[in-house]
């Protein structure tokens, strides 16, 4: 083989490893649940493909509450997760100082424990006679008998709690990437600090917003740990049905095509977000 | 050139600040943690002066620069624009723009956006804007890329546009941070000349700030050479040249040939000054009174020695140096000899290459002659070197 044609395979090869996994357990996974989404039958006599297409019409008729709710919880938790990330993030990135790298740590540190056990600890938290509830009940944001747990709010709670960190790391990083002469240069020419952060680093952020936006918003939407734990059957959201229909019901074709109808609407969903934040803009303000 | 009319810097302005300089920094000193950065610092600019700092890396020249824009506030002292205090005062409301040395120019903005910035954040109306914008763009020579991204231009082109983002404010004065810093030679060269012509069309006040003495002589009207937090000497570059009175100065700009010495009698306009191992020489007696009873180092300009051989007549009036050639190279315009003197100073010595001589015209081991004219001898304190 000749040196050119060698060099030319080279990115193929070291490429090898990534698309042989993502065949095998992205690509055939994928293309075996679009048949099973399509098949019918029933769990003891076994499903066979017989292209029946109204299971996602039935899907949607049938569970089209659950999916709003998904895209309802998992839209509010991002918008909390990014109120609270920003002004952290943008204190790790330019004030934090020697802090910095304790306070990476701290943003992280939850993922060593389980994420079931973290969502259980929430439980604890917003108990009905927990000290968090009770002070809730002074201030009166909670009626005499009410409670959080087993709401929407505590559902929400534990999502923007649990997804907080995929806000935090994208945020930070590019804010941290933000060159701080063009704040200066924003200064110098008349800017004040806050129109400077409104013209200038804001801008610039945009794709750490975008990141933190999806890393946050795609899994929350498919996550069902948090309503089984912290809510009620009232609050179940689209993973909940489709862990069900899958591990309880073993109606797995229904399952599936739940799981493709939340694909796409996330699909189309991502779409329109970065049409809206301008994609073209996304990429050069990270030049 | 009337098209750059507008550029000029506001004319009433000068009402307020009538006979104050321009920018005036009062006993000013900074302090970052322990380290003293400026050291009771006095600096005056006049109005449409170009004026360059010039030291080596860390000698507070950026600093001061900051200082004057409001990005380091002093720990001690008094930063006057035009007469009126600005000591404390924010960045945005200093009537002076800056030139960043990396341009700083805004990735996400187009060039014509970024050079409209500062005008819109000063209300500006939309149409005075865009005339004002294509105007300096056209003082930078750059109007057809009003449209791209700063990504999308090469180095020098951003540095115009550093410019022309900081010029079209018409402000009191301009500081340059390094503003040639990322260029190549060829580059720097066109673009010092452009500068200079900028300036002079404008009429602003510059302050540039460089560790390139070739950049400074070449451009600035005045120069002050820092270190270590102080201004070692201010003036035009011909008198940091040719009678520097400090020997970080004389040795910054250029090579400075210099010898201990000491001050004797004042004889007229001439003073006797005798070296270390008692070659007797004169000086002009104005550059010894400063340095009276203090220990000196006297020196001169490698260009303005003549050599000649062991035991020639030289003229009565010039002073004399015995030594012996280490070195002798040809430059093409010029050969460059290093002499080893008597008193044991290795000295520099450029002779113009006027009738093409060789190399060997003083070989290595020759013992020469080295004399010069007495108003060529400069005079500066010994001790502290600034190296």
């Amino acid at each position: 083989m000749s040196l050119q044609r060698r060099r030319k395979l080279i990115p193929w090869m070291f490429a090898l490893p990534g698309l042989l996994w993502l065949l095998l357990f992205f690509a055939i996974p994928l293309i075996n649940q679009a048949q099973v989404s399509l098949m019918s039958g029933d769990p003891e006599a076994g499903y066979t493909l017989t292209w029946a297409f109204d299971t996602y019409t039935n899907a949607i008729s049938d569970y089209h509450e659950q999916f709003l709710r998904s895209f309802l919880y998992a839209g509010i938790a991002t918008v909390v997760d990014l109120i609270i990330a920003f002004p952290l993030a943008y204190f790790m990135a330019y004030k934090a100082g020697r802090w910095r790298n304790l306070m990476l740590l701290l943003v992280v540190l939850p993922f060593f424990m389980s994420y079931v056990l973290r969502t259980v600890a929430w439980q604890l938290i917003l108990a009905d006679h927990g000290w968090v509830v009770e002070r809730l009940r002074d201030v009166g944001l909670v009626s005499a008998d009410g409670r959080v747990l087993a709401t929407g709010t505590a559902v929400v709670a534990g999502i923007s709690y649990n997804f907080l960190p995929f806000m935090v790391l994208p945020l930070y990083v590019a804010l941290e990437r933000i060159d701080r002469r063009f704040v200066e240069a924003a200064t110098d020419l008349y800017a004040s600090r806050a129109t400077a952060f409104r013209k200038v680093t804001l801008p610039l952020a945009i794709p750490g917003i975008f990141a933190g936006s999806l890393l946050v918003f795609i899994p929350a939407t498919g996550d069902y740990i948090n309503a089984a734990l912290l809510g009620t059957s009232k609050q179940y959201m689209i993973g909940n049905v489709v862990q069900s229909k899958f591990l309880t019901v073993l109606d797995y074709p229904t399952a599936a095509a739940l799981s493709f109808i939340l694909m796409t609407v996330i699909l189309v969903g991502i779409a329109i977000y970065s049409r809206l934040l301008g994609t073209r803009t996304l990429t050069e303000a990270a030049v | 050139m009337v098209a750059n009319e507008s550029l000029v810097a506001d004319q009433t302005r000068d009402v307020s600040g009538d006979g104050e300089p321009d920018i005036r920094l009062t006993r000013v000193t900074k302090r970052f943690g322990d380290v003293l950065v400026i050291d009771d610092l006095d600096l005056e600019i006049e109005r449409g002066a170009f004026y360059a700092l010039l030291g080596p890396s860390g000698c507070g020249k950026t600093t001061t620069l900051r200082m004057i824009g409001g990005f380091e506030l002093p720990t001690e002292g008094v930063v006057r624009l035009g007469g009126t205090e600005v000591t404390n005062a924010p960045p945005h409301k200093r009537d002076v723009n800056t030139v960043f040395q990396s341009y700083a120019l805004f990735p996400h903005l187009t060039i014509e956006k970024n050079v409209a910035f500062g005008l819109e954040r000063k209300r500006v109306s939309k149409s005075e804007v865009k005339a004002r914008v294509a105007e300096a763009l056209e003082t930078v020579q750059l109007p057809h890329l009003a449209k791209r991204k700063p990504a999308q231009l090469s180095g020098g082109q951003q540095q115009r546009v550093a410019l022309a983002r900081a010029l079209v404010n018409r402000p009191r004065a301009l500081l340059l941070d390094e503003p040639l810093g990322a260029l190549d030679l060829r580059l720097r060269r066109q673009l010092q000349v452009e500068l200079k012509r900028i300036q002079q069309e404008v009429g602003i006040t510059f302050i540039h700030v460089t560790h390139d003495q070739e950049e400074a002589m070449s451009m600035a009207d005045t120069i002050a050479v820092m270190n270590r937090g102080k201004i070692e000497q201010a003036g035009s570059a011909t008198d940091l040249y040719e009678r520097p009175t400090t020997a970080f100065v004389a040795k910054f700009l250029g090579i400075s040939n210099l010898v201990d010495a000491e001050i004797g009698a004042t004889d007229g306009t001439m003073a006797r000054v005798t070296t270390h191992d008692g070659a007797p020489l004169l000086a002009p007696a104005n550059r010894c009174a400063e340095h009276a009873g203090t220990p000196v180092r006297i020196g001169v300009r490698p260009e303005k020695v003549r050599l000649s051989k062991q035991g020639e007549p030289v003229a009565s009036d010039r002073n004399v140096l015995r030594g012996r050639v280490v070195l002798s190279s040809f430059l093409g315009v010029s050969l460059q000899y290093v002499i080893e003197t008597a008193g044991g100073e290795e000295l520099t010595v450029y002779c113009q290459n006027e009738d093409g001589v060789a190399p060997d015209a003083f070989g290595a081991g020759q013992e020469v002659q080295l004399s010069w004219d007495p108003r060529h001898t400069f005079v500066v304190a010994r001790g502290d070197d600034g190296d």
